[in-house]
């Protein structure tokens, strides 16, 4: 059994690096652009608390949406491909992110933003030396979570045509060939926990030396 | 020089600070103390403005600080809080040479200016310059906070509560530096804090607030000669009167109960009651506790028949005191009556106790704590 299914994934080799390599590429061109979103809309719902329950509310309300649902929606909007697959992963994968980033940057000891103010730093000054940096760590984890939130998602893309693993797993549906669903399914697995070590790294890299002790 | 002018403070109908007037010489070391919510720290902040008064003027050296940048006026006042008000993610130096950065001071500048500060309160640069915050102990934070307030040379320091979450040897060591350090700088230094010790320690005067007032502004000496009402002496406390003798009367110091007996106990008895207490006289009184008289082991030794009573041999007139008299007078009264004690007793003659040298050499001793 194991050694048929090696067999077969030697064979689809051409096919599963292909389809990886456009998975990540979908999934990281998601997180990126979910990045470029979150961070700053968790900065605005800092900056301006009054917004906040909403901007939550909203992300969380899409977030409890139906995947599959959400899918068809995109359909007659951006019609098929990549475009509407990533703006799908893009928005599940807001919401950690605006979280962590609101939570980070308001979760921040008062004393030493006090401290800040009292020393003459301008708003923009505490949030770049002060905040961002002792957040980040926070943000980071966000981050994360939303990554490897992506890498899954994007197993949907195939059925609309965006390509990645998902291709594999829907084919191999249709054909009842449980090794062709194993040749998308156990890749896909395998990039998740990657991109998780590799995050994990990040975000480690990002702590503030002094917090680390 | 800061100069407070008829301020208030009110968060919806509450009125926090109800119009405080007061003026900071320049140099001076005032200390602003009270229970929580007197105020205290409202008007610490409002000299940086991140506090600002509802109505009033705060002055500056004359310039009125509401028309000035709040930016620029807090980065040329030195700020120190409680120890968790350093920049966990920055190093000593970092913290310390913040303002500079902000102010746009040359990197060299800087440096030299965070191993002078280091130095100055007393961590060898080299040694904790690349530290972070979280590798130091609590005094040392704080010092480093002191050496960050004082980076730009500031001519005002506002300290609110410095030294507060800090064991109290290191706080008393903190203390000391401060006191020495404001010795040689000579800053205006506005310091917040609820403890009266440190109050006294440190102050050029004190401040003391009650429910957004200043009760009364003078100094240690004055507050302690004469505190302006009974929630200052309240503050400062019985035993901190004791500091002024004069002010210490012999009611707090008296032992409440000193060895006495009935007249008509035999001397046997007496003696063993001086020795079961350890003293050498005792106070004859009658049933009601009226003083009679005294009597010491010296008289008992010179009457051999120790049956006889002790109202046949006592001591009739001796030296009393009153409980509201000062320790001063009781004092004064044995050294110049050449005795080590004398019994406290009210207008009825009611024994209420007695003050022995012993008590006020123990008193004295405080006082040269």
């Amino acid at each position: 059994m194991v050694s048929e299914y090696v067999d077969f994934i030697v064979q689809r080799m051409d096919d599963i690096l292909l389809f990886s390599a456009q998975h990540l590429q979908l999934s990281f061109t998601a997180i990126l652009i979910a990045i470029a979103i979150g961070v700053p809309l968790g900065i605005v719902m800092m900056m301006l608390p009054r917004i906040s329950p909403l901007i939550l509310g909203i992300s969380n309300a899409v977030q409890a949406m139906p995947s599959l649902a959400l899918m068809g929606f995109m359909v007659p909007l951006l019609g098929i491909g990549s475009t509407p697959s990533i703006v799908m992963v893009i928005v599940y994968a807001l919401l950690p992110i605006i979280k962590n980033t609101y939570t980070g940057l308001t979760g921040i000891d008062k004393a030493i933003i006090e401290a800040g103010t009292g020393m003459g730093m301008t708003e923009f000054q505490l949030m770049t030396m002060v905040r961002i940096p002792l957040a980040l760590p926070i943000i980071m984890a966000g981050i994360r979570i939303s990554a490897v939130m992506a890498v899954g998602y994007t197993t949907l893309a195939a059925l609309i045509g965006a390509g990645g693993l998902g291709q594999l797993i829907y084919r191999g549906i249709s054909m009842v060939n449980s090794k062709m669903i194993l040749a998308g399914a156990v890749p896909a697995m395998v990039l998740a926990l990657l991109i998780d070590r590799l995050f994990s790294f990040l975000e480690r890299l990002v702590t503030p030396k002094g917090i680390k002790l | 020089m800061i100069k407070f002018e008829n301020i208030t403070k009110k968060y919806g109908d509450t009125e926090v600070i109800k119009g405080v007037s007061m003026e900071i010489k320049d140099g001076e070391f005032v200390v602003l103390i009270g229970p929580s919510g007197c105020g205290k720290t409202t008007c610490l902040k409002m000299i940086n403005r991140l506090i600002e008064p509802s109505s009033g003027t705060i002055y500056i050296d004359g310039q009125d600080i509401s028309k000035m940048d709040p930016i620029e006026l807090r980065r040329n006042i030195g700020y120190v809080i409680q120890q968790i008000g350093l920049f966990p993610h920055m190093t000593v130096r970092q913290n310390i040479e913040l303002v500079p950065l902000l102010k746009k001071w040359p990197k060299e500048k800087r440096l030299k200016r965070v191993e002078e500060l280091l130095n100055l309160v007393g961590l060898p640069p080299e040694q904790y310059m690349n530290r972070f915050p979280s590798e130091l102990s609590g005094g040392q934070r704080q010092r480093v906070g002191v050496a960050r307030a004082l980076a730009s040379d500031p001519d005002i320091i506002l300290m609110d509560e410095p030294f507060s979450a800090i064991d109290p040897i290191a706080r008393t060591q903190l203390q000391d530096e401060l006191y020495e350090l404001q010795e040689k700088l000579k800053k205006t230094i506005v310091f917040v804090t609820h403890d009266i010790d440190e109050a006294l320690k440190l102050a050029d005067r004190i401040c003391i607030m009650r429910d957004g007032t200043v009760v009364q502004f003078d100094t240690p000496e004055e507050i302690l000669k004469n505190p302006a009402s009974e929630f200052v002496e309240n503050l400062i406390g019985k035993k901190r009167i004791w500091r002024k003798p004069e002010l210490v009367s012999v009611k707090d110091i008296m032992i409440t109960n000193p060895v006495k007996a009935l007249p008509s106990r035999t001397l046997a008895q007496a003696v063993e009651i001086m020795a079961e207490s350890g003293v050498d006289s005792v106070l004859v009184v009658d049933g009601k506790n009226r003083l009679l008289g005294i009597v010491t082991a010296e008289n008992i030794r010179k009457n051999k028949d120790r049956a006889k009573k002790l109202e046949e041999i006592y001591t009739r007139d001796l030296y009393t005191v009153r409980p509201e008299a000062s320790v001063v007078e009781a004092f004064r009264l044995m050294s110049q009556k050449k005795i080590g004690y004398v019994p406290v007793v009210d207008e009825d003659n009611v024994l209420q106790g007695l003050v022995t040298r012993s008590t006020l050499v123990n008193l004295l001793g405080e006082n040269l704590e």
